[in-house]
């Protein structure tokens, strides 16, 4: 294999490792405070990049895609306060197959608001042929912007849980939420605030890779179950270790490529989620401890 | 004379019965349509070409002074639903005959229903099987693939191409056409050196462009699929610098698809109906006329463009209007009436049916074509 080639395949696994670790980032957080897996993590991705090309009609781009994120955060809230807010100890089954039904919900909202048809955020930069030379590969200005995206939102975060109280109050959740109420923590609201935040970065996410992989009304099934996969094989919960398993699944995938036939590349990515399902439950960088206490 | 006083009325009864529809009787058509699903790309266009021209028709005052009923069902591309919308057209709603389905898929699964209910069956699909072997009742309005295939061939022998890379997404579409690309390719001279399928769902397919790219034996690339792998792959392709010759099937036929893929879309080059050109004819072109017609008349009614899909939904039903002219409210008669037409010009090209082709277009339907400045363009070589 040539050094050209190497590139290409790694750049282009880059790009899907980023976005599957995005999407993975949106299943820890609420994973997080709720313990449950919200199935309808694709549909903010999907909701973010719609709503942004429909406002790009009537504003320009940073504020189409700044004003979209905030919407399809208010659709995060709005959910949860809907279907998840009122149940009293619901049982983990029932809220899985609740966001289950979200999520089709959603697809067949948006098929009735936007159709079909295939829709594109134009490229941030340059357009649908401009290239950037790396090394001798080529790869799409817009590439580097889907990294970007990334890198900055696993930073903000970090610093989000680390450093503000609100952030603490929420991993205090995680840990233990029954003593987190007798702490005073308000923990249904933190549970909302999860889904806001991460119909947020979900949205984020659906606008920077729009330009590459365009947006339809039912593309967040694919998206959720390759986040799943990640957030699985990274230990779920850990945003680090979603990154690190984000980034080695969608390598996986692009070298895939050059070994296997392109028709075998999901097969891959569902035989890595089996494979770690039975052999490491806990995840490639969980702790067993950690993943022995939780509920799901 | 009581007996004589019953058959009367009984005679009377009858009488009117059978006269009664000759007044003013609704003819009843039936259609099954990918409006919303995968394929809706094709069922959308195609249901609202046939409620266009039923309007139309029905506001000329119908066929012969009969009116026409369309019923739509939408069976989403799902082939079981097409089964049950089928036999419920049939058996319940005793339709003169129905049009679709959009798929090849769906209309395999129908063909032999309509074929035993005795049934017209007019297709919007593209497959060569839904006519090959012909079932006397099945008809079909798009060019086959396998004229497509040949037309693109033709074009790269002229080209002095002989070894091609084909991509292909894995929809019924996609495995027909790269069936018949692989099939026919020897006759042509072509070797065809790489062979990719992906998922019709791959939002990214750089990978795959980066191998095919590495063999340098390639001088062209074929990618038959429908969208949005049909943006995708132009995209890849120019963004990897790769100028090779990108081929696309007759499914790149609708102007949104060269919206999405922008400024990757100029110079794709792939067959079609003269839809798409229709401004372009020459006057004294067979077609010219009603395709302006329908163009214009589609566009302003659905403030959409109008696809060569759409058009395949319109030569549906005014093949069946034409035979139906012919042969009255009789589903035999409908039948022989359309394998009796000949020279009929529709959107996908000029009709001549006969017992042994159901399809009635010959290679020349399809134009090779290419965008220029975003718009459809005669293909003129290089």
């Amino acid at each position: 294999m040539t050094t050209e080639l190497f590139i290409q395949y790694l750049m282009a696994g880059i790009t899907y490792g980023s976005i599957y670790a995005i999407v993975a980032i949106g299943f820890n957080i609420i994973y997080n405070t709720t313990g449950i897996i919200n199935f309808a993590q694709g549909e903010f991705v999907m909701f973010g990049g719609m709503i942004a090309i429909t406002l790009l009609q009537f504003m320009s781009l940073p504020l189409a895609i700044a004003s979209s994120v905030v919407i399809t955060m208010l659709i995060g809230a709005l959910i949860e306060i809907c279907f998840i807010r009122w149940l009293k100890s619901p049982s983990v089954l029932r809220m899985i197959i609740i966001t289950i039904g979200i999520s089709i919900l959603s697809r067949e909202v948006a098929v009735h608001i936007w159709g079909e048809s295939i829709r594109s955020l134009p490229y941030f930069v340059g357009n649908e042929i401009s290239s950037v030379g790396v090394l001798g590969a080529r790869v799409s200005p817009q590439v580097f912007w889907v990294v970007a995206a990334s890198a900055i939102m696993v930073v903000c975060l970090g610093i989000f849980f680390k450093t503000t109280s609100v952030g603490r109050e929420m991993r205090a959740c995680a840990s233990n939420r029954k003593a987190a109420t007798l702490c005073g923590i308000n923990t249904r609201n933190m549970v909302t605030l999860s889904f806001v935040l991460s119909a947020g970065i979900g949205a984020l996410a659906g606008c920077v890779m729009s330009p590459i992989t365009y947006s339809q009304y039912d593309m967040g099934t694919g998206l959720a179950i390759k986040g799943f996969t990640v957030a699985i094989l990274g230990g779920l919960g850990s945003s680090g270790g979603a990154v690190a398993a984000g980034l080695l699944l969608g390598i996986l995938e692009a070298f895939s490529v050059s070994v296997v036939p392109l028709a075998f590349q999901d097969a891959i990515s569902i035989a890595i989620l089996l494979t770690i399902l039975f052999v490491r439950p806990q995840g490639l960088f969980g702790s067993k401890e950690a993943a022995g206490l939780s509920e799901f | 004379m009581k007996k004589f006083a019953s058959k009367l009325l009984m005679a009377v009864v009858a009488v009117s019965l059978c006269a009664a529809p000759a007044f003013a009787e609704n003819i009843k058509i039936g259609a099954i349509l990918a409006v919303t699903g995968g394929a809706s790309f094709l069922g959308g266009p195609e249901a609202r070409s046939l409620e266009m021209m039923v309007e139309e028709i029905n506001a000329k005052g119908g066929i012969n002074g009969d009116k026409i009923e369309l019923i739509i069902k939408d069976s989403a591309a799902s082939p079981e639903k097409a089964i049950s919308f089928a036999k419920q057209l049939i058996e319940e709603d005793k339709v003169l005959a129905i049009i679709g389905p959009s798929t090849s898929g769906e209309t395999m699964k129908i063909k032999n229903i309509c074929q035993q209910a005795k049934t017209p069956l007019i297709s919007c699909g593209a497959a060569e099987v839904i006519v090959n072997p012909v079932a006397s009742y099945v008809f079909k309005t798009p060019q086959k693939d396998s004229f497509a295939v040949k037309k693109i061939y033709m074009e790269m022998n002229k080209l002095g191409i002989s070894k091609i890379a084909v991509l292909a997404g894995n929809t019924g579409f996609g495995k027909a056409g790269k069936g018949q690309l692989l099939k026919i390719a020897p006759e042509f001279g072509i070797e065809v050196v790489e062979v990719e399928v992906y998922d019709k769902k791959s939002n990214d397919l750089s990978a795959v462009v980066a191998k095919i790219k590495a063999n340098k034996d390639v001088q062209a690339v074929i990618n038959w699929s429908i969208v949005p792998a049909q943006a995708i792959v132009p995209k890849n392709m120019r963004q990897a610098g790769w100028d090779v010759p990108l081929f696309q099937s007759h499914g790149f036929g609708n102007i949104k698809y060269v919206e999405a893929a922008g400024a990757a879309a100029e110079g794709i080059i792939f067959p079609a109906g003269r839809l798409l050109i229709a401004d372009s004819l020459a006057d004294d072109n067979p077609q010219k006329a009603l395709l302006m017609a329908y163009k214009k008349n589609y566009e302003s009614k659905f403030n959409e463009p109008a696809s060569t899909f759409g058009g395949h939904g319109y030569d549906a039903i005014t093949i069946l209007a034409a035979a139906i002219a012919e042969g009255g409210n009789d589903r035999d008669k409908v039948r022989t009436a359309i394998e009796n037409l000949k020279n009929f010009a529709g959107t996908g090209g000029v009709f001549s049916f006969s017992a042994e082709d159901h399809n009635g277009l010959d290679i020349d339907a399809f134009q090779m074509m290419t965008v220029k400045d975003g718009k459809f363009v005669a293909y003129t070589g290089k």
